[in-house]
């Protein structure tokens, strides 16, 4: 058995990473106020131009073909989601639809170029990032082995981003007025805070999160873009909620939705988790989130005025 | 009750969505080396060239028909219904489940097949409904939820019972009694895809029509849409209205899913959502939220989605250019206020000068009389 958790730790870390900073893509959006259905086409944006930059390159420079790779998909999903934006802060468009709209461009178009790129419609990377394990720390007991042998360097920078993420959201001006944008926006204009420029900014930071998430996804785990985020983008939509729009409680939810999914992707090979239904496992972060909305529905920690475009006139 | 300037409006606003859809698929074809005008000949030619394809049209805008029902009727008692992908599999797996398992005669078959799908989607929306009337939680969230809790609910049933001879990924077939192709109907199409259900999806929209304009169910839920507090101040009750409201639209959307499932195709994939979930938000917005004009918008995506794949045959245009086409749509239909507002702009231009040549016409009349 413990074995077992050393075996499915690393797996479970590296399905966790690109949920958890899609995630924190959308707490950035949601807590300005935008809601960010989207964020499953934003991944997908990612995957793309991430598998397809690396395709690219990766025979020039084999070196860094993967990290050039995911700074296009982090340029490129914070480009993509500059189309969000428009919709919802500049034409007061409905943010659910508008939503919509990015996830099914997303996949109309990757699939789109994909087939003219390679005919199938699928985009294969030759070699995806490799495994490290940390000297020195790796020494420690248990922990060692868990976190620190085998990690991809693309978790450490997630974790690190979600770090300054959290100092940028709670200890900094702009994070005080991003959070005020989504809170009470009318309050936050009166001293003096251009909302629609924060909401803005909050939404492209979404969109380069959620591409890092897609590329970081195909570097590590799928080595492949197929033409589809298989529900990461609403399994990270159910962190966000299950996590109730914090960074430490979706980095929480993500790691729980991770471990599960890894148990259920691998339990047909391993006999003592094949006791386990799969569908038990898999319907489980949804089924949880749905009841922590039902639990939380006296005392939401959702942002107040998500959903609401800025309507300067109603001040 | 819609003035006939409401409908002219809402009719100018959809074909503007469609141009810009066409246009935004024009640009893409161009970008990526193709004539555009090559791409949509081809593309409405592929859906409408002979019978066969024109049953193919019509086939896959039946579910489609169903789905911006199920949105547009959810719509009207201010709710939004985005568990179309979800309430479909549902309705489809029940119909598939009593198709593969009893062996009746097929007028019995048939009927306990579209109850089950329409009861299985109507309970598995009900919830979303029941959790939006009693807790409040968005139902925008739930049936986001929802429709992962379906996909994978398929995706684990259907190998476990009723797994394909072939293929993991697949139901078996069912058998001719169970599918709502008859006959009569394919040979009259040159064996297309046609099926009865398009006759139970016109019948529908009549239905949903009738409830919607000339029942107190209707006014009720409409009410609720309009304004909640008044319609609870008016003895309505809101919280029944949203169950109602939520149920109806996800009976719709599950049998819209035995339309495709046990109609169009004969068997259920897993590890997909049916696109025609989220279609359907696109048909709804472009038939303005109406029967008919939901009817009429799914026509036109039938049609694009039949046409694809000729277009994709005669030039190297990749299929997607139809999805493209109807997400784009989608997009300018959210941003609809853009043109809406000026919409109304040009309006009042138009009615000043009248009033003001009115007004001047009065004023040389009065001179006149003097």
């Amino acid at each position: 058995m413990v074995d077992l958790i050393y075996q499915l730790f690393p797996y479970a870390i590296a399905f966790t990473i690109p949920l958890l900073i899609t995630s924190l893509g959308g707490l950035f959006s949601e807590r300005s106020g935008v809601i960010n259905i989207g964020l499953e086409g934003l991944m997908l944006m990612g995957m793309f131009v991430g598998a397809f930059t690396i395709t690219r390159i990766e025979m020039t420079n084999p070196a860094t073909a993967v990290w050039i790779g995911l700074l296009a998909a982090v340029f490129f999903g914070a480009l993509f989601a500059l189309l969000h934006a428009f919709a919802c802060v500049t034409l007061n468009a409905n943010q659910v639809i508008s939503g919509i709209a990015i996830n099914m461009i997303a996949s109309a178009v990757t699939v789109y170029l994909a087939r003219l790129i390679t005919g199938s419609g699928n985009v294969q990377i030759i070699r995806g990032m490799s495994r490290v394990t940390i000297p020195i720390l790796s020494e420690i007991p248990v922990l060692g082995r868990l976190l620190f042998t085998q990690t991809y360097a693309t978790t450490w920078l997630v974790l690190f981003i979600l770090a300054f993420a959290t100092f940028l959201l709670y200890k900094t001006r702009f994070g005080l007025r991003l959070r005020a944008c989504g809170e009470h926006p009318h309050a936050a204009d009166s001293a003096g805070v251009n909302v629609y420029l924060m909401r803005y900014m909050a939404v492209m930071i979404s969109g380069a999160c959620a591409g890092l998430g897609g590329a970081t996804f195909i570097v590590t785990l799928s080595g492949e873009f197929n033409g589809t985020a298989a529900g990461l983008g609403f399994l990270a939509l159910a962190a966000l909620i299950f996590g109730q729009w914090k960074p430490w409680g979706i980095l929480g939810a993500t790691f729980f939705f991770g471990f599960a999914s890894t148990i259920a992707n691998v339990s047909q090979v391993i006999p003592v988790l094949s006791q386990i239904p799969g569908i038990y496992l898999k319907t489980f972060p949804y089924v949880i989130t749905l009841i922590a909305l039902v639990l939380s529905s006296k005392s939401s920690q959702a942002p107040k005025a998500v959903g609401e475009p800025y309507d300067k006139g109603k001040r | 009750m819609k003035t006939k300037v409401r409908v002219k409006k809402d009719l100018y606003m959809s074909l503007f969505a469609v141009l810009l859809g066409l246009i935004a698929g024009a640009i893409l074809m161009t970008a990526t080396g193709n004539n555009p005008f090559d791409g949509f000949y081809f593309l409405f030619r592929g859906g409408l060239m002979n019978i066969e394809r024109i049953g193919n049209t019509l086939a896959t805008a039946t579910p489609l028909i169903f789905a911006g029902l199920s949105v547009a009727f959810a719509f009207k008692t201010g709710l939004f219904n985005i568990g179309g992908a979800g309430q479909m599999l549902i309705g489809g797996l029940c119909a598939t489940a009593i198709g593969l398992t009893f062996d009746w005669p097929k007028p019995i078959l048939l009927s306990v097949i579209l109850v089950a799908a329409l009861i299985g989607g109507a309970l598995w929306a009900s919830l979303p409904g029941l959790l939006k009337a009693r807790f409040n939680v968005h139902e925008v969230v739930s049936t986001i939820m929802m429709n992962w809790i379906a996909y994978w609910t398929v995706f684990y049933l259907v190998p476990q019972y009723f797994k394909g001879p072939f293929l993991e990924t697949e139901s078996q077939r069912i058998p001719a009694a169970a599918s709502l192709k008859v006959p009569w109907l394919t040979s009259l199409f040159d064996g297309s895809y046609i099926n009865l259900g398009i006759f139970l999806a016109v019948v529908f929209v009549a239905i949903i029509a009738f409830i919607l304009e000339r029942t107190t169910l209707g006014y009720e839920l409409k009410a609720v849409g309009y304004n909640r507090d008044a319609a609870e101040a008016a003895g309505i009750s809101v919280n029944r209205n949203i169950i109602f409201s939520m149920s109806i639209a996800g009976a719709l959307a599950g049998l819209g899913g035995a339309t495709f499932y046990v109609g169009f195709a004969s068997n259920m994939q897993i590890g997909v959502l049916p696109a025609q979930g989220f279609d359907g938000i696109a048909v709804a917005l472009l038939g303005a939220n109406s029967p008919w004009g939901v009817f009429l918008a799914a026509l036109f995506f039938g049609l694009l989605h039949t046409g694809k794949g000729f277009m994709n045959a005669m030039t190297s245009i990749p299929p997607e250019i139809a999805d493209t086409i109807i997400a784009t749509i989608i997009y300018f239909a959210a941003t609809s206020v853009l043109i809406e507002r000026n919409w109304d702009k040009i309006n009042k231009i138009r009615l000043d000068f009248m009033i003001r040549k009115r007004e001047a016409e009065q004023l040389e009349a009065d001179s006149g009389g003097e």
